[in-house]
């Protein structure tokens, strides 16, 4: 029976890493970068649906939309000042380092408006808990959520990737950005898109992150950030269902490992499986093979 | 083409970093001067960026408002007291660098560091210097291993031995489970001792289950095992920030044994928008409740609500105190600024073992030669969102 | 103007030695006649170490062409085990100098094995996948290191994995290294000299074997690994070769730091993707396989944070922004252009005048 309990609190912490690494894979895939600022724009979301729900007093749905709304604007603005200019750069490791200097800006700036006090997330779901086996088993009303959206996020990126003329520009500036360019697709614009898609995602993960974990600080967001992108390469990065599987199964290793082994070594176990994962299948689980070119 | 540009930038900042140095060499000389005797210059160091912020930040402001209040009613010794509070991020290394900072300024005293790394790395500078410190709020024993340092707050091995004295004396439970940071100093620190009273007292651990610092939103599993384990109460020797949480997800699996935490706890109803009923019955051993009913308290919470915006925790109170108990030291020795900073701490030194403060965070206070606060916990619980002294 | 017929690399090189040597000369005579302020004598230790992290990851990100986020791993590996090795010695070999010679070597050998151990299963993986696995080792060190105890008695050495009370010491015993209270009390060994000499030794070592057999090698490696290859190069001997040498040096970074400081703990702040990261922002930031981009990028950004407590509260947040416009100036090929077309219309002209009047 507690084998049973572990499995579903891990369901609970892994589908809210898949949320995140959602939208994390879907940056990667097309844009080719790292977007180490992806966790700090959770944290916006977060506060900015703090600050609608308990100082503005707007119903939930509304909140997030106008997160959603918000953290789209923050992530093409940041993607036009800070990422953009340096898109053709001699490296492909400078927009890494802007994206750590966005960062930084973000935790920081948001330490001055907010304050460094802990704040107290009022939940966006409003489910009831479901319980199994006189109680002894409980499956949150945010996990259900969180799952669902997690499938009807993935299958309308799968959707929109592959039905709409513009998810077609993105397969396509992802393939190859100049050829791309070439059959008059407009990159940047694309590109933009992506942006766009990823920080309204991000909004989304917000929410649900900070509903589960109803703790909000200018940090929240960092830690599920870079766990979100170990499921990420976990299930191979850029790859959609791969970001959802890794997702889950980065959480399930890690409550199981808390579980059976150590709770003080989890961290190290997960990494420990991350690695040989990719020892075994490189470009992680359903990563698509690189192929060498001469 | 290229190249001139880089060998301009690179001469220009070479000249940049030889310049740097050279300018700060010259400001040292300006602090010796004449204008530092004419003021107390207290120095502060603790997290004001990073995780730890809240902390730190709490700290600073307590400090601020202590220093204010001293001030307006004539300073120490009728010499007026600044304070400057430098940022270590919880750090060791930038600890040492918020150090130096402020000898550069010209500091006489240093309150801090707030965290215990940061603390015990700091504190070997100072005595190398012999300068005067007090930290509110590091609680390792190697904060005060030299006898220029004293603490505000009790040190780790005396709250894990108080509260496994505390849960064995009043018969609280038989089964215990503790949850703690094994990440974390302070944390690690108590649980250590508490496990090791905890074999002469008669209760019995049966769950011991550890977080890290990057590990920490998800409990799930630490109190399955603690309920499974038939735990009745949990000792958390953990942060107000991470047992919030802790709270809420015990109370989402239906699991409600007694709490019991330390110091670290103080604050929890403090945060905002907190479900204060998820924390009803818990209780902690703490020196300082920000609701408590004494007049001391209570313009301290209302002065500092008025000038922060949020309610002070038990960090602020340390400082609070720690900036009266350097005044309370300063006036039984007499010292004045003009003693130096060797010349005050060898006065200070002899003064802490001799005087009695009354505080906010205990009544009565005293100090040993080795740096460590005698004053009684007080065990409060949390009843009707507010805490509340049990007799 | 006598010219000298120094081939380019031999110039460059001599450029860095060059820079390196002055600015320590300039600082070794502020320290000597006593014109320094407190922060700045604290921070020389600090900026030797960070300068040689950052050469040693140039080594990796920019000659080898390998992305690694686990560098903070390798210097605390170096930290821990020398530190460890002073704290027992303490009372045996009382000479400081000879004690530390040794914790360095120690410290930087056990670092240069993790990074074989760590590099013969790793460098198998390329790009992103080859960063995240290093993240991942640097992560599993510094979480291993929080979970460790050890102690010593009259019996030896005890070993575990949960508290001090499971380490069975006997009376006399002593805890060395207590979890995630780390090692304390570590003799304070580092020192400027020490500093400055350890980085003249890692320029030597880097930028001799960029301009060797080994290192043509590895560079090869870099630009085309099929070519090279075929042309009979051991990819896994010069990849781990760069590797393990790169780590080594981050471990002798991470004894500088650990004797500089009493407490020596393995926070994420210190050990952990963070600092790796930092430190691949000053490869980045110096200039990818420019090694004396990178010695002045750390020091720089060492310096950036102290010089910015002016601010206060807005320090970190001017700190980002400062970070992210210089990226943009030093890497954004609009702004590389501008600068160009800059310097040819203001600077040059100058600059060539001035050159001119001096020969003559």
């Amino acid at each position: 029976m507690d084998f049973l309990a572990y499995l579903i609190n891990g369901l609970s912490l892994g589908s809210i890493y898949a949320i995140i690494a959602l939208g994390y894979t879907m940056v990667y895939g097309i844009a080719k970068m790292l977007n180490f600022a992806h966790g700090d724009v959770i944290m916006v979301g977060g506060y900015v649906i703090f600050v609608a729900v308990s100082n503005m007093g707007l119903p939930p749905v509304l909140s997030v939309i106008l997160a959603m709304v918000l953290c789209t604007i923050l992530g093409i603005t940041i993607e036009k000042i800070a990422y953009k200019p340096l898109r053709n750069a001699a490296s492909s490791l400078a927009v890494l380092i802007t994206a750590i200097g966005v960062s930084y800006f973000l935790q920081n700036a948001a330490l001055l408006i907010f304050g460094s006090n802990p704040k107290t997330f009022t939940s966006v779901v409003s489910l009831q808990t479901i319980k199994l086996f006189d109680g002894r088993i409980t499956i949150s009303g945010e996990t259900i959520v969180t799952i669902i959206s997690c499938i009807i996020i993935m299958a309308g990126l799968i959707l929109f990737i592959n039905k709409t003329k513009a998810g077609q520009a993105m397969l396509a500036v992802s393939e190859d950005k100049g050829a791309a360019q070439l059959m008059g697709i407009n990159v940047n614009a694309t590109i933009s898109l992506t942006f766009a898609i990823g920080s309204a995602l991000a909004a989304i993960a917000g929410a649900l992150l900070c509903s589960a974990y109803p703790q909000l600080t200018p940090y929240t967001g960092s830690m599920p950030g870079i766990k979100a992108f170990v499921a990420a390469v976990f299930g191979g990065i850029g790859s959609i269902p791969g970001a959802f599987i890794g997702g889950i199964i980065l959480g399930i290793i890690e409550i199981l490992s808390k579980a059976y082994i150590s709770s003080k070594l989890s961290d190290a176990i997960v990494f420990a499986v991350l690695i040989i994962v990719l020892l075994v299948k490189p470009t992680g689980i359903l990563g698509k093979k690189i192929q060498e070119k001469v | 083409m290229k190249k001139t540009f880089k060998k301009v930038v690179s001469l220009a900042l070479i000249a940049v970093m030889a310049l740097s140095t050279a300018a700060c060499g010259s400001k040292q000389t300006n602090s010796a001067g004449s204008d530092s005797t004419a003021t107390f210059k207290i120095g502060g160091i603790g997290p004001t960026t990073g995780s730890a912020s809240v902390y730190g930040i709490a700290v600073q402001n307590a400090a601020e408002l202590a220093i204010k209040e001293i001030n307006e009613a004539g300073g120490i010794n009728g010499y007026q007291v600044e304070l400057n509070f430098q940022d270590d991020e919880a750090d060791q290394e930038k600890g040492v660098n918020a150090y130096n900072t402020l000898k550069d300024w010209g500091m006489n005293l240093l309150l801090g560091s707030v965290t215990s790394g940061s603390c015990v790395a700091v504190a070997a500078k100072t005595a190398e210097d012999n300068m005067f410190q007090l930290t509110p709020s590091g609680s390792a024993v190697d904060c005060v291993a030299n006898d220029n340092a004293f603490q505000v707050c009790f040190t780790d091995p005396n709250q894990g031995i108080a509260a496994a004295q505390y849960i064995g004396q009043n018969g609280m439970a038989s089964k215990v489970a503790v949850i703690y940071d094994s990440s974390d100093v302070y944390s690690s620190g108590i649980y250590e001792k508490f496990a090791g009273e905890a074999a002469n007292q008669p209760f019995e651990i049966v769950a011991t289950e550890s977080f890290t610092a990057d590990n920490k939103t998800d409990f799930s599993v630490q109190l399955q095992n603690a309920k499974t384990a038939g735990a009745e109460l949990v000792f958390l020797p953990i942060y107000y920030s991470e047992a919030t949480l802790i709270l809420n997800q015990a109370a989402s699996m239906e699991y409600a044994p007694t709490f019991f935490g330390c110091d670290g706890l103080d604050g929890i109803l403090s945060v905002e928008n907190f479900d204060k009923s998820l924390a009803e019955g818990v209780i902690l051993l703490t020196p300082f409740a920000a609701d408590a009913a004494d007049e001391k308290t209570q313009k301290f919470v209302a002065d500092y609500e008025a000038a922060y915006g949020s309610t002070p925790n038990q960090f602020a109170a340390d400082a609070y105190d720690a900036i009266y108990i350097m005044k309370a030291a300063i006036e039984k020795s007499g010292a004045t600024p003009a003693d130096g900073v060797s010349g005050i701490c060898d006065k200070l030194k002899g003064a802490m073992t001799e005087i009695t403060v009354d505080g906010l965070t205990g009544a009565g206070m005293t100090w040993e030669a080795t740096g460590e606060v005698n004053k009684e916990p007080k065990a409060m619980v949390i009843k009707d969102g507010a805490y509340s002294l049990i007799q | 103007m006598k010219k000298f017929n120094f081939s380019r690399a031999t110039k460059d090189n001599l450029w860095t030695y060059g820079i390196v040597l002055i600015v320590s000369l300039i600082t070794g005579f502020l320290l000597m006649t006593g014109n320094m302020s407190s922060l700045m004598k604290g921070l020389l230790v600090p900026i030797c170490s960070y300068v040689i992290l950052a050469v040693s990851l140039n080594l990796t990100v920019g000659i080898l062409g390998e992305l690694s986020l686990g560098h903070a791993g390798f210097m605390c590996v170096g930290a821990f085990t020398s530190a460890f090795f002073s704290k027992i010695t303490q009372n045996i070999i009382t000479v400081d100098a000879l004690r530390f010679v040794i914790a360095i070597i120690i410290g930087a050998a056990f670092a240069g094995l993790m990074g074989i151990l760590i590099g013969m299963p790793v460098l198998r993986l390329k790009g992103d996948y080859l960063a995240i696995v290093t993240l991942a080792f640097g992560e599993i060190i510094k979480n291993v290191i929080n979970v460790l105890y050890i102690g010593i008695d009259s019996r030896g050495l005890h070993f575990s994995m949960k508290d001090t009370l499971s380490l069975g010491l006997e009376e006399d015993g002593e805890v060395i290294v207590k979890g995630a209270q780390g090692i304390t009390g570590t003799p304070q060994d580092s020192n400027f000299f020490v500093g400055v000499i350890l980085i003249f030794i890692t320029l030597f070592i880097v930028l001799n074997l960029i301009n060797s057999r080994d290192g043509r090698a590895i560079m090869a490696i870099r630009d085309n690994l099929i070519a090279a290859e075929s042309v009979g190069i051991n990819i896994t001997k010069y990849k781990l070769m760069a590797f393990s040498i790169s780590a080594a040096l981050a471990g002798a970074a991470g004894v500088l730091y650990a004797h500089n400081l009493n407490s020596l703990m393995a926070t994420p702040k210190n050990f952990g993707y963070n600092m790796s990261i930092m430190i691949l922002v000053y490869v980045v930031l110096g200039g990818i396989g420019n090694i004396k981009g990178s010695v002045i990028a750390a020091v720089l950004l060492t310096i950036l944070p102290e010089m910015l407590r002016g601010m206060n509260n807005y320090r970190m947040l001017i700190y980002a922004i400062v970070l992210i416009v210089i990226m943009l100036f030093n890497w954004s090929p609009k702004c590389l252009e501008w600068r160009d077309i800059f310097m040819e219309k203001y600077i040059r002209p100058r600059f060539n005048k001035r050159v001119s009047k001096e020969v003559e």
